[in-house]
């Protein structure tokens, strides 16, 4: 399992997510997500703190707000948020749930939490800076393979590969725990619908990155992320 | 008004570039020549409403100002999570424009069918504003107003129509008064002639509105006397809330008539679901004389 990146974020992490509580529900799924996380904020995503608002901007849409731990360390990593702010997850006066609110926390884009929704968000969201001539900026948006089993995202997988939605990229990270499997394949099931796709190890920081930046011209691109199964 | 609606809305894509409209199949031949010339504000995502919802969400985020429209169970019905998620938990808003109504589609069933919409709306956090207009020269100016904004507004459209229009009727109009004390009707939208026509003769107040949210509370406290009936287009019932909220420091007694709970499991016309749910003259009379006769003295 090779990790290529020694970034300072990446060396604070371990100790960001030692100040987040340990009774978090999700707490697994923290684990599945810190390596496509670390890659997208470290090398891919062209956001920052004084950036947070600018149309030009990259949006990251966590759609699956569960585990947000890695998230919460990732951004006060960045420096998003500050990093006392992870020692009261879901505290009374807290400003981080056990789902992320974009209202409460900067660098947010999306609340999420119920399955199925940031992906729809993410097609309107690349739709909508395409309509304004912002032809830089790429939505990134971030699935568990059980949030598939979710029938919207099938309506909006079918919607932007139909419609070659070029400045949107999925990321599925893969921890076998969707109930029914996917015959044939995550990847299939959006290659079927015109999107291009790559599957990689989930933990593998340079294939990740390749991955991540292995976009077509006008194509919605998707990243099946493979890490270990949560048991 | 479904007219009105995509004449209004075809204008405003051509003057705004923030205006952006998303379909779910249903008017989108009607958009067609819009969409030729507005590509990427003109979207039609096929029968996919969960994701109409959701791109109008997206759309919002990057500050332009989505249209969703659609069948009003299919718009509202179907993606009340989206809405309350996907707008409202994003702190961002849209323009829901539904046709259809509570029994526009009688021929079709129940499954076409949405009495509850305005009801959803009321669960939600209390920023929508809730447009039902009664004649089709309402629409235009209502639907411009809310374009103008990032509010929430759910716009309802449907074939009942009223003989005249009042389109500025966003709080309490009174159209027929009453003697000093006399009871307040309060008809909604196209429930304003049925309305006029059941108090024929009667000795109340008849004020209208085209929108029930936020309601007229200055209004009707300034109307009400001891007897308030509220005639609306959806669910009997759904502001009763609002107007025991309203009414809180003043003895009243409250009558809501509108459309009834029950699947009839039953076809015909629009005219024949008004006569089974009460809501043609005959029956509001019925309703109005049993309820302002039953006062116990």
């Amino acid at each position: 399992m090779a990790t290529t990146l020694t970034t300072d974020s990446t060396a604070a992490l371990p100790t960001l997510i030692r100040r987040l509580t340990g009774d978090e529900k999700h707490a697994p799924s923290a684990h599945s997500t810190i390596d496509v996380l670390q890659v997208l904020y470290n090398r891919v995503l062209r956001i920052t703190p004084e950036t947070a608002d600018d149309p030009e901007r990259d949006r990251f849409l966590l759609s699956k707000g569960h585990g947000p731990v890695a998230y919460y360390a990732v951004l006060a990593a960045h420096g998003f948020i500050p990093d006392d702010w992870l020692d009261d997850l879901a505290g009374p006066e807290s400003r981080l749930g056990h789902h992320p609110d974009r209202m409460l926390v900067p660098g947010v884009e999306i609340g999420s939490g119920s399955l199925g929704h940031g992906l729809g968000l993410g097609v309107g969201t690349a739709l909508g800076l395409r309509a304004q001539g912002l032809l830089t900026p790429r939505v990134y948006v971030l699935l568990g393979d059980a949030e598939l089993d979710e029938g919207s995202n099938h309506e909006a997988i079918a919607y932007a590969g139909a419609t070659g939605l070029g400045n949107l990229t999925a990321i599925v990270v893969d921890n076998s725990s969707t109930t029914h499997g996917w015959a044939g394949g995550i990847a299939s099931r959006f290659t079927v619908n015109g999107w291009t796709a790559d599957t990689v190890d989930g933990r593998d920081h340079t294939d990740l990155y390749v991955a991540l930046t292995g976009h077509r011209p006008g194509r919605p691109h998707v990243v099946v992320a493979r890490v270990e199964s949560k048991g | 008004m479904r007219a009105a609606f995509i004449d209004t809305t075809t204008a405003l894509l051509d003057e705004d570039p923030r205006t952006a409209l998303v379909l779910a199949d249903i008017s989108a031949s009607q958009f067609a020549p819009a969409g030729a010339r507005h590509p990427d504000r003109v979207l039609n995502v096929g029968i996919r409403e969960q994701l109409m919802i959701g791109v109008a969400g997206g759309l919002a985020l990057t500050g332009l100002r989505p249209i969703a429209h659609s069948y009003a169970t299919f718009l509202v019905d179907r993606t009340y999570e989206q809405i309350k998620l996907d707008l409202d938990h994003q702190g961002v808003g849209a323009v829901l424009v539904s046709i259809g109504a509570s029994y526009d589609g009688s021929r079709e069933g129940r499954t076409h069918q949405s009495p509850g919409d305005v009801a959803l709306f009321d669960s939600l956090g209390g920023a929508w504003t809730v447009r039902v207009p009664g004649h089709p020269d309402e629409v235009a100016p209502l639907l411009r107003a809310a374009a103008a904004t990032d509010d929430p507004v759910y716009l309802r459209l449907g074939e009942q129509r009223n003989a005249q229009a009042y389109p500025d009727a966003d709080r309490l109009r009174v159209l027929r008064r009453g003697g000093v004390d006399a009871p307040l009707v309060v008809a909604v939208g196209p429930m304003l002639d049925p309305t006029l026509a059941a108090t024929e003769g009667l000795d109340v107040t008849v004020a209208y509105t085209h929108t029930p949210r936020p309601f007229d509370v200055a209004g009707l406290r300034a109307l009400a006397a001891t007897e308030v009936v509220l005639v609306e287009p959806y669910l009997a019932g759904t502001s009763s809330a609002v107007v025991g909220r309203a009414l809180a420091d003043v003895p009243h007694r409250l009558l809501t008539l509108g459309v009834g709970r029950a699947d009839l499991r039953r076809y015909g016309d629009p005219a024949d679901h008004a006569r089974w749910h009460g809501l043609d003259a005959e029956g509001l009379r019925r309703s109005l004389d049993a309820f302002l006769g039953s006062v116990r003295r």
